[in-house]
């Protein structure tokens, strides 16, 4: 009998019978698009580090990062950069005497006792703060709290480390508050539901279960806090004063970083002298700073999103 | 809430009190929070309110608190907005839509590139400012204008709308891509016909709270240059002051009137950016869709 030859099936083709020109001229826009974020940061490593590299030929590394006065204008210069540092923890420590207990204290109430419809009337309108443009803020810290304060019998001038941190805690509180409920809103709901079977109380699960469960994204919150205090300029050119001073009193008047880059530049410094490279000095190390906040913050949010998610 | 009964023992008492001193302390967090923008608004407009009128909208900046108005900062403002949303909406959407629909996320520039816009997010505002002070204003001589400064509020808020941008397209259902595909269609027909559309409303939410950002700062436009004394109105190749920047001035000046002029100008800044922020919350309730 004769047989006739089958042929072996042919395996799927998958592959455009011919190649899209089109598709894949839009897939390359859509790569440079995303380029341009790459050529921002390259940008802001070579315009930081370029002059500031300039800057520590004419003045030593060593100098700048252990003198204690900071008189770049004056004769003879003085290129110490400790009281702008010491400046800026000031303001950060009083804003996070703020941001952290209270924000958490926020999130915690959010997440755990709200109920949802309250959380969803509270929650927009705390974020209405983190929304309010930052000279406001200033604005704020000089008319209104700098003279409470005095009120309230705080031995404090009208500009003050303690009135312009204050404001910024203010400031940061929606930013700790949202990051750290967002964390404990990724935390499983059986992990309440177990402690409650225990008999824990409400304040058992939230403090024992819920912020232990959240601790990395709740950490963060609190490094994402620092930072943004860090970097933050307009409070503090307005209301915590224009010299650099090697204090760690709150009461007194200081200059931040972020402050004497913004009164430096703003002028009609003369390009390549060195009060302009002061500028790219100052503002490198603020970047190093705040580039080693924000990358321990973006790995302990991926932490808790791998561990829940 | 209740009295604490009597037929406890010693430890559950304990620990109700701790409970409630617990939400005390809660309640006190969040009540900080808004005592503080009450008074911030009252202050604001107690003090602010009288000089919002026409001479503020119509007027140019005077050494003269009586008849000093902010309408050249005022119109830069409302073209620096137009602009940052001419340049952040492709760009954002763009990187989105690489990010989300073409990227491998197994190579390692793809994961790098997510890692550089996060921390971009977090970059200080002044340290854009630097930014655009070596490169635009010095570096290519284009000068303190008006272009200049809507580039670096583009590049500042750029890391916000694509992250926004993201995740509206990734809320979109698997699904509707494969449908589309089942159809025949390209992967490119799919993004622009199905994925776009249907994420429009998150993408326009997040653009809008982006803009909103962008117009509220003042730290990298000082360096930018908008600080200079500006009486006419802006060209987007011309010398400007934003109005961020015109109440920094005002802020800084020794004399009270100019506080007050201060605050007037903070009302009508505020009135701009909440009413984006209003805005932005009502498209998202309105056109968002649960899938």
């Amino acid at each position: 009998m004769a047989t006739r030859d089958v042929a072996a099936p042919q395996p799927l083709r998958l592959r455009a019978s011919r190649r899209r020109w089109g598709e894949d001229v839009i897939k390359g826009v859509l790569a440079l698009c995303a380029l341009v974020s790459v050529a921002t940061t390259v940008g802001i490593v070579v315009a930081l580090f370029e002059p500031a590299i300039e800057f520590f030929r004419e003045v030593s590394i060593v100098d700048f990062l252990t003198g204690k006065e900071w008189t770049p204008l004056f004769e003879p210069a003085s290129f110490g950069v400790l009281p702008l540092v010491a400046g800026t923890l000031l303001v950060v420590f009083c804003a996070c005497a703020v941001c952290i207990p209270f924000g958490l204290g926020s999130a915690i109430y959010l997440s755990e006792y709200a109920r949802p419809r309250t959380r969803k009337i509270l929650k927009p309108a705390l974020e209405v703060l983190a929304g309010i443009p930052t000279v406001v803020y200033g604005y704020f810290a000089l008319t209104f709290v700098s003279p409470l304060l005095r009120d309230l019998g705080f031995n404090v001038g009208v500009f003050s480390a303690l009135a312009a941190g204050l404001v910024m805690g203010v400031m940061l509180l929606p930013t700790v508050a949202s990051v750290s409920e967002d964390a404990m809103a990724a935390v499983p709901r059986d992990l309440r539901d177990g402690a409650y079977a225990l008999g824990s109380t409400r304040h058992q699960v939230a403090t024992r279960i819920v912020v232990p469960a959240a601790i990395s994204g709740i950490i963060a919150s609190f490094v994402l806090g620092v930072s943004r205090a860090v970097g933050e300029t307009m409070i503090v050119l307005i209301a915590a004063g224009g010299q650099p001073n090697w204090t760690w009193n709150p009461f007194e008047a200081v200059q931040t970083m972020t402050a004497f880059i913004a009164a430096t530049g703003q002028g009609d410094v003369p390009t390549g002298s060195i009060e302009y490279k002061t500028i790219f000095a100052v503002g490198a190390t603020l970047f190093v700073m705040t580039l080693i906040m924000n990358l321990i913050s973006i790995r302990l949010v991926r932490k808790y999103r791998e561990v829940y998610e | 809430m209740s009295v604490i009964p009597g037929n406890l023992s010693p430890a559950s008492r304990r620990s109700l009190w701790i409970g409630r001193v617990f939400q005390g302390f809660l309640w006190l967090s969040l009540a900080i929070g808004f005592v503080m923008l009450g008074a911030l608004l009252v202050q604001v407009f107690k003090e602010g309110y009288k000089w919002v009128d026409a001479v503020l909208f119509f007027e140019p900046p005077s050494t003269d608190p009586l008849i000093a108005g902010a309408e050249p900062a005022i119109l830069a403002t409302i073209y620096l907005g137009i602009l940052l949303l001419l340049f952040t909406v492709p760009l954002g959407v763009g990187t989105a839509i690489y990010l989300e629909e073409y990227a491998n996320r197994e190579r390692w520039y793809n994961r790098l590139l997510e890692v550089n816009i996060q921390n971009l997010a977090a970059v200080p505002s002044i340290v854009y400012g630097i930014l655009g002070l070596a490169f635009l204003v010095r570096g290519i001589g284009l000068g303190r204008v008006l272009l200049a400064g809507a580039m670096i509020l583009t590049l500042l808020v750029l890391p916000t709308v694509i992250i926004a941008a993201r995740e509206a397209i990734r809320a979109v259902p698997g699904t509707i891509r494969d449908g589309a595909y089942a159809l025949g269609a390209t992967k490119w027909q799919v993004v622009w016909r199905q994925v776009l559309p249907a994420a429009t409303p998150g993408i326009a939410t997040g653009s809008i709270l982006a803009l909103s950002r962008g117009l509220g700062e003042t730290a990298p436009l000082l360096l930018v240059g908008a600080l200079t004394y500006v009486a006419f109105n802006p060209t987007v190749l011309g010398e400007f002051t934003a109005l961020p920047v015109q109440i920094y001035q005002w802020i800084a000046r020794p004399q009270e009137e100019f506080r007050t002029l201060a605050a007037s100008a903070i009302i009508v800044l505020l009135g701009i950016l909440l009413t984006l922020n209003a805005f932005a919350i009502w498209l998202r309730n309105r056109y968002e869709r649960r899938w």
